[in-house]
This record gives structure tokens, C-alpha cells and sequence, in this order.
């Protein structure tokens, strides 16, 4: 069994580490102190268990698990949040609150090893991270993986989002990243008045838009400052003439 | 007591004024001809009545205060004070000058100026007692209103005082629980360093200003703290010069170096620089300065600074009424907090 500690307090990493001794069969493969380090080394080992701390530099918990294409098993540590405890019941994935006992302790790792034979603990933890990130009042960043390398983009440097089967692509300039979210997953939490979904496939970031044409009498078209087009589709000019108040 | 020597005053405010309107109707009464005695008499009978009907109309008006609805009611009153009074009047003087026919023929002819002048004082005075209670209501009210925000106030005060981070508290005893396994003495240090701090915390008052030089104290108890728990990744560094003896309220620069920590380490991961900075400047007054580092390219500046700096805004707001005390500049990947504490 192998195992992975990611927190950004080292003492609190050797407390788990310390804890994690007496039991032979797990493996502690890599300590990590921010969440780039975390992908990576869950990338690499693909552990069995996941002791995930919430807050921590640049991506928090949540958003690193969402950078995963697998979710891994998570027991995770936090010191105070209400809300993220509140989300951990809902879903019935394991907390340990900080500073928590070994009985506490061994607690959490006998669960894990009653759920682990099943999918089903990896599926409540992606069940979690899918309700806690979509249910931040308004995100103002969005975390995706380029390859190798995890980028943090405002969101006001996002041009526009396409719908792509099971992903989306979020452009930025000449470039896009793929997420796999659903479009009603940004159209939810995007600030509605600087996000427009204009068209089943599209959603645009109405300072981006410099013109609208209308192609024939059915068919509109945003330009926007890239120079790029994006459809525009009969309830989507409605939608963005409300925005704007026209 | 502020009541009963303006009642007192009042009192005798109000008997000089009888006494006044008592002089002038007996002055009346004998240039009209009525001899000495009787004139007195009825002066005196007639003006006691009134002021007894004055201050009936008072005393009620102390208890039941009309609003605009139910005016109506107090005219009435107003009306029937004056119907008693005259009707009561000629009947006590009727009896005494029963055969004084001089004095009889006096009281006919004056009735319908009597009845004019008492409806004209008993209006007068209804006026002057519904103002008076008027007033005092309001100036209840405004006391009261006064009080009510003093009380606000200082509950907010305090509130935004002693929001202690249930992060950092928890925290650091997560730290303690993990350096009580392998390092012992540094975990007896920890919670020793802990309590000193939380006791800081809870003994001030927020009125009490406090010298720079034990502010600082605090302030390095809480970045111990936060060194042991971060370690190698915060650097902090002290320089205030020739300021210790300057005076600022208690714990306010701590939660803006708290701010400052959480703003730099979690928007970055390489080591983080605080440095706090304090001068003293040409009005003598003390200028706090903080920085800490913050990536562009992922942190909002304006969003980034949270609940710290707020609450501190609020504190200097409400401690000093100035809104411009608090400002921040961001420049490169410096984020900067500048405080200015006037000096009294």
C-alpha cells in the first residue's frame, strides 16, 4: 500500500508521518508542501490513500484533486472549516480534524481499509470536490493542468469557454486549456454579469466582445477583441442584451 | 437629579409668572374702581384657580403624552378646564360679596374678558406643557439613541479586537502535538509561547493605548509561533528605529503581519519575506508599514486583502473617525499595508 502526505506545515506532515510508523504495510512513498508537488507525486506513485491538507499555497486541496483525471482515496486533514466539514459528512469522506489523536487516527485508516476494495470512496471523494468547487460564491480563478505543468488563470483573462465532448476549452488569447467540467458547471459559477453563456457551446466574457454581426437573419456573431468568432444563438442574444441592459 | 433641579426651577418659574398675571388683574381690577380689598381678592382667587388648572394640565401631560391623532381631546380638555374654572369661580365669589353689589355688577360685566383671557392662559400653558414634555422626550431619546451606539460601539470594539483565527489556534496545536512526540522541550516552549500570546489577546482594552514596544513583544510571540509552524519558509524582519515609545491601540499590528503571512505564503512557495517597518514622521505621529510578497499573475490584489485589513479599517474608523488611516500599494510582487497612528 502506498501512501502520499501533502500539507504545507512540515510538523503537521510529521505528525501523520509519525502516526503512519505503526503500520507496516503502508508505504509513506513522498512528503509534499503545496499542491504542484502533490499532482505530480500522485501522478507518479498513484497511491492507495492521500493524506490531503485543505489550505495550502496557491491551490488549495480541492482544486489540486481537481486537476487529477483519478481520484485517489483522501483522508483529509484540516485544521477549522465549517463548510468543508459540513461537505465531508454530506459526501462521507473521512476528516481528521487538527491536532487529532491516534485513536482518531487508526480510526480513519481501518475505514479506509473497509471502503478501499470499493470504487465507491473514490467516487464520494470526486463527488465532494465536484459540490465544494462548484459551490464557492463565484470563483475567481481557475486551475488547470497543461501537461506537466499546473497554471492558475484569472478569471478575467479567460476569453471565452467551448464546449468539448466531456471537457471544455477555456481560451486564453491564442491558446486553450482543456478542464473536464461541464459547461453548466461554469455557467453556475462564473459571475453571471462578466460571463454570458451566448450559445450552447459557448460562453464569453462580455468585456471580451467588441461587436456583434448578424450573418443572415438567423445567425448572429460576437467578434471579439482576439479576433476571434464565437456563434451567438437566438436565446443567447437575448440572455446578453439583459446583461447589458440594452 | 438633573430632573428635580430643573422641576425646582421650573416651579418657581411658574409662580413668578401667576404671580405677575395676579398683579396685572388686580392692577385692572381697581383702575376699574373696585376697591382695595375685593380687587386683591378676586386677583387673588381667580389666578390661583388658573394656576391650579395650569398645573392639572401639566401633571396629566407628564403621564399621556397626545400624539397628532388625539390633539383633538386635548383641546376639549383645554375647554372644559376653562368652563370649571370660571364656573367655580363665580360661584365662590357669589357666596363671599353675596351683597356686594358693586363687586356683582363687576364680576357680570368682566365675564366674557374673563372667559377670554382664561381660555387664552390655559391654551397658552397647554401649549408651553406639551412642548416642554416634547422636548424632554426627545432629548430621552436622543440619550438613549447615544448610549445605544456608545454600547455598539464598544462591543464592536471589542469583536474586532479579539477575532482570534481559529486556523491559527488550531494550528499550532497540530504543531505542539507533533513536537511533543520527538521534541519535548520545544513543545513546552511552544505552549508556553502559545499562552503568553492568548493571554495578550484577552486582557486589553481597546482605549488603552499601548507603547509600540509592547505591541512588538506581542507581535514576536505570534511570529515564534508561526516560524514553527512554517519553518524555513517565513522570514521576518523587524525595524522601528527610534519608535518604541509611541503609542497605538492594543493588537493592531498583529493581525495585518497575520494578514501579510497568509497573503504571502499561500500565494507563493518559495520562502516568504515580511518585513515590518515603523517610523516615526515630521507630525510625530507613527507610520506602520508591512510588506510581503504576492504574485501578480494569480493573487487580486484587491480581493486578496481579507478580513484582517478590514477589521482593522473598521478599528481605526471607529477608534479615530478617519477612513484614510489604512492603505495599501501593491508595486512589482510587493504588497505593502501602511498604517498611520496619529499621536494624541
Amino acid at each position: 500500500m502506498k501512501c502520499i502526505i501533502i500539507d504545507d506545515e512540515p510538523l503537521a506532515r510529521s505528525v501523520v508521518a509519525e502516526y503512519l510508523q505503526t503500520y507496516e504495510d503502508i508505504k509513506l512513498m513522498q512528503e509534499c508542501g503545496d499542491g504542484f508537488e502533490g499532482v505530480k507525486a500522485i501522478v507518479q506513485h498513484e497511491p492507495d490513500l492521500v493524506f490531503l491538507d485543505i489550505q495550502m499555497p496557491k491551490v488549495n486541496g480541492f482544486e489540486m484533486l481537481e486537476l487529477l483525471e483519478q481520484t485517489p482515496a483522501v483522508i483529509f486533514t484540516t485544521a477549522f472549516d465549517e463548510y468543508a466539514m459540513k461537505a465531508f459528512e454530506a459526501h462521507a469522506v473521512d476528516y481528521l480534524l487538527k491536532p487529532f489523536s491516534k485513536e482518531r487516527f487508526d480510526q480513519a485508516i481501518e475505514k479506509w481499509r473497509a471502503v478501499h476494495a470499493h470504487q465507491v470512496s473514490q467516487q464520494n471523494v470526486k463527488d465532494l470536490v465536484e459540490d465544494v468547487t462548484s459551490n464557492v460564491s463565484e470563483t475567481d480563478r481557475v486551475v488547470v493542468k497543461n501537461g506537466q505543468n499546473i497554471r492558475i488563470i484569472p478569471v478575467q483573462d479567460i476569453d471565452f469557454i467551448e464546449a468539448y465532448d466531456d471537457y471544455v476549452k477555456i481560451h486564453v488569447q491564442d491558446i486553450y486549456f482543456l478542464k473536464k467540467k461541464t459547461m453548466s458547471f461554469f455557467e453556475k459559477t462564473l459571475d453571471p454579469k462578466q460571463f454570458v453563456r451566448i450559445h450552447r457551446s459557448f460562453i464569453v466574457q462580455v468585456s471580451q466582445i467588441t461587436r456583434i454581426e448578424q450573418n443572415d437573419r438567423e445567425h448572429y456573431e460576437a467578434i471579439l477583441k482576439s479576433g476571434k468568432t464565437v456563434a451567438l444563438s437566438r436565446n443567447g442574444y437575448t440572455r446578453l442584451k439583459e446583461v447589458l441592459g440594452w | 437629579m438633573n430632573n428635580f433641579i430643573s422641576f425646582k426651577r421650573l416651579y418657581l418659574s411658574y409662580s413668578a409668572w401667576w404671580l405677575f398675571w395676579a398683579l396685572a388683574h388686580f392692577h385692572i381690577a381697581y383702575h376699574y374702581g373696585l376697591p382695595l380689598y375685593p380687587a386683591m381678592v378676586d386677583a387673588l382667587i381667580y389666578s390661583t384657580m388658573l394656576a391650579t388648572a395650569g398645573s392639572v394640565i401639566y401633571n396629566i401631560l407628564r403621564y399621556y403624552q397626545p400624539n397628532q391623532s388625539n390633539l383633538f381631546y386635548l383641546r376639549i380638555w383645554a375647554l372644559l378646564n376653562t368652563i370649571i374654572v370660571n364656573v367655580l369661580f363665580n360661584v365662590v365669589m357669589k357666596h363671599l360679596y353675596a351683597s356686594d353689589i358693586q363687586y356683582l355688577t363687576f364680576l357680570e360685566a368682566s365675564m366674557p374678558v374673563r372667559i377670554l383671557y382664561s381660555l387664552l392662559m390655559i391654551v397658552v400653558l397647554t401649549f408651553i406643557s406639551t412642548m416642554w414634555f416634547f422636548l424632554i422626550s426627545q432629548k430621552q431619546e436622543e440619550e438613549n439613541r447615544r448610549i445605544a451606539e456608545k454600547l455598539a460601539k464598544d462591543a464592536e470594539l471589542v469583536g474586532l479586537r479579539q477575532q482570534l483565527q481559529p486556523h491559527f489556534l488550531f494550528n499550532s496545536l497540530n504543531s505542539i502535538s507533533a513536537l511533543a512526540g520527538s521534541r519535548p522541550q520545544e513543545a513546552r516552549k511552544m505552549i508556553q509561547q502559545l499562552s503568553e500570546f492568548l493571554r495578550g489577546t484577552l486582557k486589553k482594552d481597546d482605549k488603552q493605548l499601548v507603547r509600540m514596544e509592547e505591541e512588538l513583544n506581542h507581535l514576536s510571540l505570534y511570529l515564534e509561533i508561526e516560524k514553527v509552524r512554517f519553518g524555513h519558509r517565513l522570514h521576518t524582519e523587524i525595524k522601528c528605529g527610534n519608535t518604541h515609545h509611541l503609542l497605538l491601540p492594543p493588537l493592531l499590528v498583529q493581525p495585518l503581519v497575520e494578514n501579510a503571512i497568509k497573503f504571502g505564503l499561500y500565494d507563493t512557495t518559495d520562502v516568504v519575506d515580511i518585513v515590518i517597518e515603523t517610523t516615526e514622521d515630521e507630525n510625530k505621529n507613527l507610520h506602520i508599514r508591512i510588506t510581503n510578497p504576492f504574485d501578480p499573475l494569480t493573487a487580486n490584489p484587491q480581493k486578496g486583502a481579507g478580513f484582517g485589513l478590514s477589521s482593522v479599517q473598521r478599528r481605526l474608523y471607529l477608534l479615530y473617525a478617519r477612513n484614510d488611516l489604512l492603505q495599501t500599494t501593491y508595486k512589482d510582487n510587493i504588497f505593502t499595508t501602511t498604517v498611520i497612528i496619529p499621536q494624541v
